[in-house]
């Protein structure tokens, strides 16, 4: 498995005041490319899956591997320059920083990632070129880079989240509910753009939703309550 | 790192409003701190410098406090005097350079009356040895002339030439005057800050004039002696109640000091001026410290209010801490973020608190030395006041990490999706 980029085995994660076991998976593992679908209802874990892979929540056991980098055996800063470099979020919604323009917020990945500041640079003109381009691809209007984001419909908000999330050309791009504060159209819309660009960056895509009917389009699709063991067992109980 | 700061700032201009707020709060306590610290040092300092370049004051045997209360600030009574004979031989030791005898007893509207000799205006110094002025006029030469401080003047609106009536004994109200023998307003001295601003100065004869016929602190019935007369008898003054001294030699104080305490004709005591005055601010001291306290206080509240204000403001930051995280920030970079944050709000409170201190000071000395005496001099931070000020950074610098630790511990806590 050499282009192996997300590989979980035997995770179990508790948070520090919790009596039970959050999450426990046996194994997951996705390729470059590969855009993967996550479903579960609320609570289902999804966000502490989120917290593990970006390295900012710590398992109990197990091991989590991205790109070859063992997170586990990692410092915690190791994790932040390894998130940093390699994966792009995008959050459900107020993902800007509303003191930014629209231009600096997607920058602001490059800020704290040199990986991703250089390889920005490499792949167009110039840092402000690249966030350009993606922000032409992502449908941004150039009469709205000059704005306050906060006065930028939700929609926009999301596409401009997403070219953030892409800028530098991460590995991998995780994304937790963006569409889920979009009617349906720009639902479908937003999805489509997203996929189209991680495909031509050739990043792997989680999706995390509680909605099933946008699987489509995806190389794969994941209930995340079958995979989670701990979610099964307190079912049973 | 530049980066960073460059958030912070932006971050904070995205809430300049709240912030401003807390700025302006720190200012004012850093101001008010300041402020009283200043007042109590000049309060502190024009007290000390009541009286200078006299070595020496002499009076009845009494507490050392007490005499510089009645000699120098014409506050309370004498208890005993000393009588015209035991003055002459003192004026007369070789030791002495010059001496002003001050009798008292008699007031004018609430303002102490003071009988002394025109070297008063001549050997009286004040502040770093300041002789007195005349703002107009000058020392009384006539019998029924007075020469009145600059805050009696002002605060009865007299001018040289007006007439004025004594009253026997100290106070306001109920006193009998002495309304057969006016007297002339002949100089109006210029502000010293010192208690001769309060006081009126007329000669020792003029004392005995207004007494000649009065027996026993009471006027005699149905007795009295018209004004015009008055020069007609004999005013050499049986008593005086302190006198001021001058030493030719500083070096002979001690050895004056011992002859004075050990005068044979009645029990006399002498004392040092600057040591008196330093054992009368211990017992004044207890409200200045009160007021140090008091604006200590001032301070820890508007720093409680910093606290407070940047550990609201986390909450609604949460997300805007989350997306940084997301980004890569770590959580050493958050807690840079907050702390600096709190740090530049305190820097510039404090600076623009002494700005704002500087700026009063000017634009309101003058008054406050013609309202309360009290000279307030626009100046740099004293040492004492870097002290103060260390403390109140440090102090901030505290508050400010507390924040910046918060929100360390929180972007840890939350993961990239906050539970808002």
């Amino acid at each position: 498995m050499a282009n192996s980029v997300i590989q979980i085995k035997n995770l179990a994660f508790r948070y520090p005041v919790a009596d039970n076991v959050c999450l426990d998976i046996q194994e997951l593992h996705a390729n470059a490319g590969d855009r993967i679908f996550i479903y579960g209802p609320s609570g289902s874990g999804k966000s502490t899956l989120l917290g593990l892979l970006g390295g900012v929540l710590t398992p109990e056991r197990g091991r989590i591997s991205l790109l070859g980098h063992e997170l586990t055996t990692m410092s915690p800063s190791a994790r932040d320059r390894l998130r940093a470099d390699h994966i792009g979020f995008v959050f459900q919604q107020f993902n800007l920083i509303p003191y930014l323009s629209v231009t600096d917020n997607v920058l602001l990945s490059c800020r704290f990632s040199s990986r991703r500041h250089s390889r920005a640079i490499a792949s167009g003109n110039g840092l402000h070129d690249e966030a350009e381009r993606l922000l032409d691809h992502l449908d941004i209007a150039p009469e709205l880079r000059h704005r306050p984001v906060t006065q930028l419909s939700v929609g926009q908000q999301q596409r401009v989240a997403a070219a953030r999330a892409l800028i530098g050309r991460p590995e991998i791009v995780i994304a937790d509910e963006p569409t889920s504060a979009l009617d349906a159209e720009r639902q479908s819309a937003f999805l489509d753009l997203l996929s189209r660009e991680c495909i031509a960056a050739n990043a792997t895509l989680l999706f995390v939703s509680h909605d099933r009917r946008l699987a489509s389009g995806f190389t794969r699709e994941i209930a995340l309550p079958s995979l989670n063991r701990a979610q099964a067992a307190q079912e049973v109980a | 790192m530049k980066y960073l700061l460059s958030l912070a700032v932006r971050s904070a201009w995205n809430r300049k409003l709240t912030l401003g707020l807390t700025l302006m709060s720190i200012a004012l306590s850093v101001a008010l701190l300041l402020g009283v610290e200043r007042v109590r040092q000049d309060a502190q300092d024009s007290f000390a410098q009541s009286v200078s370049g006299t070595d020496l004051v002499i009076g009845a045997r009494t507490s050392p406090v007490q005499l510089m209360l009645y000699a120098v600030f014409h506050i309370g009574d004498a208890t005993n005097n000393i009588h015209w004979q035991t003055y002459k031989d003192i004026a007369a030791n070789p030791l002495v350079a010059w001496t002003i005898p001050v009798s008292m007893g008699d007031s004018h509207r609430g303002f102490p009356v003071v009988g002394t000799t025109t070297d008063y205006f001549e050997h009286f110094h004040y502040g770093e040895s300041e002789p007195l002025t005349f703002g107009s006029g000058k020392p009384f030469a006539g019998l029924f002339d007075a020469v009145i401080g600059a805050e009696v003047a002002d605060h009865l609106g007299y001018r040289v030439g007006d007439k004025i009536t004594l009253s026997h004994g100290m106070g306001d109200i109920g006193l009998t005057e002495h309304a057969d023998k006016p007297f002339t307003v002949s100089g109006i001295l210029a502000r010293t800050g010192t208690p001769v601003d309060r006081t009126v100065h007329v000669s020792l004869e003029a004392i005995e004039a207004i007494h000649l016929d009065w027996q026993g602190g009471a006027k005699i019935p149905g007795f009295s002696i018209p004004a015009q007369y008055a020069s007609k008898f004999d005013l050499t003054p049986k008593e005086v109640t302190a006198i001021l001294v001058g030493l030719k030699n500083r070096a002979g104080v001690f050895k004056m000091q011992r002859d004075v305490n050990e005068y044979h004709t009645e029990p006399l005591l002498a004392v040092l001026p600057g040591v008196a005055l330093d054992q009368l601010w211990q017992v004044v001291s207890v409200a200045e410290r009160a007021l140090l306290a008091v604006s200590g206080m001032v301070v820890v509240v508007g720093l409680c209010g910093l606290i407070a204000v940047i550990l609201a403001s986390l909450n609604e930051r949460r997300r805007e801490l989350a997306i940084l995280r997301s980004v890569g920030a770590r959580p050493m970079d958050v807690f840079l973020l907050l702390s600096a944050e709190g740090l530049f709000i305190t820097v510039s409170g404090i600076l623009i608190g002494m700005a704002l201190l500087t700026a009063l000071t000017a634009t309101f000395a003058p008054i406050i030395q013609s309202h309360y005496g009290l000279m307030i001099a626009p100046r740099f931070v004293s040492y004492d006041e870097l002290g103060l000020l260390g403390i109140v950074m440090g102090v901030s610098l505290l508050a400010s990490l507390a924040p910046g630790y918060g929100a360390y511990r929180l972007s840890l806590a939350d993961g990239l999706t906050p539970r808002i």
